[in-house]
């Protein structure tokens, strides 16, 4: 098994948040893991990525190569897209619906839709609407990583395992509410897969 | 003992805390920061009263780490490449007075720029200060390498180059730490009174020592386990890697069996003897370096006349910026992948200053004030304020290196500009901006300096700053006139009060210190949930 995942969005969407969820998951499941990150100037606003690749083999490059990325999992719609070069032929494009707008020339997003549209495999969410119903806005990266955790090649519960222990802390309440946007984003997926 | 998932920056952090460090001494930079910060939020290293907080500059920094190896403990000083050009000169020199307790520099170069002014590589440093150097290829590698590091410093007593880039330093990887852990050491005064004492006839002996060590530092290169000589049938080409340029050549071969010899070098000098065993076997090289060719421009030599040597030098690979898959694949001659191409609608998202980040407000007020004062123009330095160069404030027109702000208004100045206005931060201040304004006290230049003070070094994300409330003081004692040390706070219901004081202080001829003064908007937020945190916790 080898997975290969870009992970796309603005400095300060909390992208580092999803790889760490992902990241203990494939820890527990005695997985091997490289994950590369962004730090700097790049984090004031800029677009920002993270290459995370596991598998059960040894892993060489931190970086993955263009065009064999499985997965882009993107928080934004326009960074989803940017990141199209990494992307294989085969590979999902799992992405938030909501455009993160901190530039004057930002794209009419109906045009990033239609864009999106015509990526082969993807799923577009709504993981702010989504998020807000079931409590708070907050947990919308965890509704995106729902809506690609059947790609992962990374077992639901062990995903659900990664969250209670990152959470922990913060109490049951928040625990319960991460797992739900985790499934939320799951179904979600489930129903509107364009392949 | 289970794996740890680890940073490059956090594998040299708490492979330093086993290998029994007694000092880290660091001036954030990135790619670096992550090396100290691992160090001052273990409780591990608080356990061993292992010295961590940040340091004024990097001269500051290695020269205090260059004390605690004099005094017989371990030390390591980290910083980003352009870090080691401040620290040139006690680094240059911590070779030739050579180290006591066992000594590490870690060097972090940040090739494509990704947050940096060039992409200049530390190990030409490293050969021109003729210490040895590592360069791991992957994170257990600059675990290991820490403890080897140490040991290979307190034998030769030499202080050694740990170089890194930015991929090594930001990419998490499982780590296995050593099951022995090393005690520190206790102090102990270097034996030889005038080790450390350079006069010239003492520099010329210790001088010759270091050339007549070069052997033996090649000799350990040679037998080093990070040195490695990986046969391979297809002798048309051999292969050297530097550094993590290793794991992209695996990359390239899924079953990890690479059809030629492959040299894999992470210590230098230079392993002559493995490097030639390479040359003769083979009927030409490919050599794959994470940053500049030194390896090959040393191989090709001036006039080119031995075996073809395919590098950066001869268009194989990119002469500039850093490896990747794709560009070693290419130079393997094999095909290029790549995806969809970018759809047209996408635009560049550059980085910004935060909204309702005080330089913003500074900005607006300084261009206000200048409008009417053609040519003035604005000298800044590095920092999050560099991004004011960018549309919509377009407020500054330089950005060299830490500290020119003040010192090449103060040039212009002497050349005639009026204005010359000098940006810089309050850690930049510290770091290397007070010495300047020494000198644009002493000639009564005519420049006006804005220190923007927003309580922290920002942009490497909010470290300590070393001046501490200070500002002010430190321009007084300097001898900055009383009446023109303005402090105003930068918002944007005092713009107009604030563009005011700014035109004061341009017309005046002399030198002006200006301190809009606000706390960083990134900083408050995390002081602001830190607190909570603890508030919770507490309730629980």
């Amino acid at each position: 098994m080898k997975k290969d995942i870009i992970l796309a969005g603005v400095g300060g969407q909390g992208i580092l948040s999803i790889a760490a969820i992902i990241g203990s998951a494939a820890l527990d499941m005695g997985l091997y893991l490289k994950q590369s990150e962004v730090h700097g100037m790049a984090q004031r606003g800029g677009d920002v990525s993270s290459n995370l690749r596991i598998g059960d083999k040894e892993i060489a490059s931190d970086l993955i190569a263009k065009g064999k990325a499985d997965i882009v999992i993107s928080v934004e719609p326009m960074e989803g897209l940017r990141y199209l070069p990494m992307l294989s032929s085969e590979g999902w494009l799992i992405t938030n619906s909501t455009p993160f707008k901190n530039i004057p020339n930002y794209p009419e997003i109906d045009d990033l839709y239609t864009e999106i549209a015509k990526v082969h495999r993807h799923v577009m969410i709504d993981a702010e609407g989504i998020a807000k119903e079931l409590g708070t806005a907050k947990a919308a990266n965890v509704v995106i990583l729902g809506a690609a955790s059947a790609h992962l090649g990374i077992s639901f519960e062990s995903l659900e395992n990664a969250i209670r222990r990152i959470f922990a802390k913060k109490g049951d309440a928040v625990v319960e509410l991460n797992i739900n946007a985790l499934k939320a984003g799951r179904d979600f997926a489930e129903k509107n897969s364009h392949l | 003992m289970q794996k740890l998932l680890l940073l490059g920056d956090e594998a040299i952090a708490q492979g330093a805390i086993d290998a029994g460090l007694s000092g880290i001494y660091a001036y954030p930079g990135t790619p670096s920061t992550e090396i100290t910060e691992y160090v001052q939020h273990s409780k591990e290293a608080q356990q061993k009263g292992i010295r961590c907080s940040w340091s004024t500059n990097e001269k500051t920094a290695m020269e205090a780490a260059l004390g605690m190896s004099y005094a017989g403990k371990r030390a390591m000083v980290c910083m980003k490449h352009v870090g080691l050009n401040v620290a040139a000169d006690p680094f240059i020199n911590s070779a030739i007075t050579g180290a006591n307790g066992g000594m590490i520099i870690v060097s972090a170069d940040d090739p494509s720029m990704h947050s940096s002014q060039n992409e200049q590589d530390s190990r030409f440093f490293g050969k021109f200060a003729m210490m040895p150097i590592l360069e791991p290829s992957n994170q257990q590698e600059a675990y290991d390498m820490v403890h080897y590091g140490f040991e290979l410093s307190e034998k030769y007593m030499i202080p050694v180059l740990m170089r890194i880039t930015t991929r090594m330093a930001h990419s998490r990887a499982g780590v296995s730490r050593k099951s022995e852990t090393r005690k520190q050491n206790e102090m102990k005064l270097p034996t030889d009174l005038r080790q450390f004492v350079l006069l010239p006839a003492i520099a010329r002996r210790r001088y010759k020592g270091l050339l007549s060590n070069q052997e033996l530092f090649e000799m350990e290169s040679e037998k080093s386990v990070f040195n490695n000589y990986i046969d391979g049938a297809d002798k048309k080409m051999g292969i050297i890697t530097t550094g993590i340029a290793f794991n992209y050549l695996m990359e390239n071969y899924p079953e990890r069996v690479i059809p030629n010899p492959v040299l894999k070098i992470d210590q230098y000098p230079i392993p002559r003897k493995l490097v030639e065993k390479l040359y003769n076997e083979c009927d030409e090289l490919l050599i794959l370096e994470e940053g500049y060719p030194l390896v090959e421009d040393m191989l090709k030599g001036f006039m080119a006349n031995g075996k073809k040597i395919k590098g950066r030098l001869d268009g194989t690979v990119p002469r500039d910026g850093e490896l990747n898959p794709n560009i070693v694949a290419v130079a393997l001659g094999m095909t290029d992948t790549i995806g969809a191409d970018v759809p047209g609608n996408v635009v560049s998202r550059p980085p910004a200053l935060c909204t309702g980040c005080p330089h913003t407000d500074s900005y607006l007020a300084l261009n206000e004030a200048l409008i009417k004062l053609e040519p003035g123009r604005v000298f800044a330095d590095i920092g999050c304020y560099t991004l004011g160069a960018l549309k919509p404030l377009e407020a500054i027109n330089t950005c060299v290196d830490m500290g020119a702000s003040i010192t090449m208004a103060k040039g212009a100045a002497d050349a005639g500009l009026v204005p010359a206005v000098a940006v810089i931060g309050d850690s930049t201040f510290t770091h290397s901006g007070i010495t300047g304004l020494i000198d644009a006290v002493n000639d009564k230049s005519p420049i006006t300096v804005l220190i923007l003070d927003n309580g922290t070094t920002a942009m490497t994300g909010g470290q300590n700053s070393a001046a501490q409330g200070r500002i002010e003081s430190i321009c007084r004692g300097i001898g900055v006139e009383e009446e023109h040390i303005r402090i105003l706070k930068p918002l944007r219901k005092n713009h107009e009060e604030n563009t005011q004081i700014m035109m004061e202080e341009l017309a005046y001829n002399g030198v002006s210190v200006i301190i809009p003064r606000r706390e960083c908007i990134v900083a408050i937020d995390k002081r602001v949930r830190a607190k909570a945190k603890i508030k919770a916790e507490d309730q629980a």
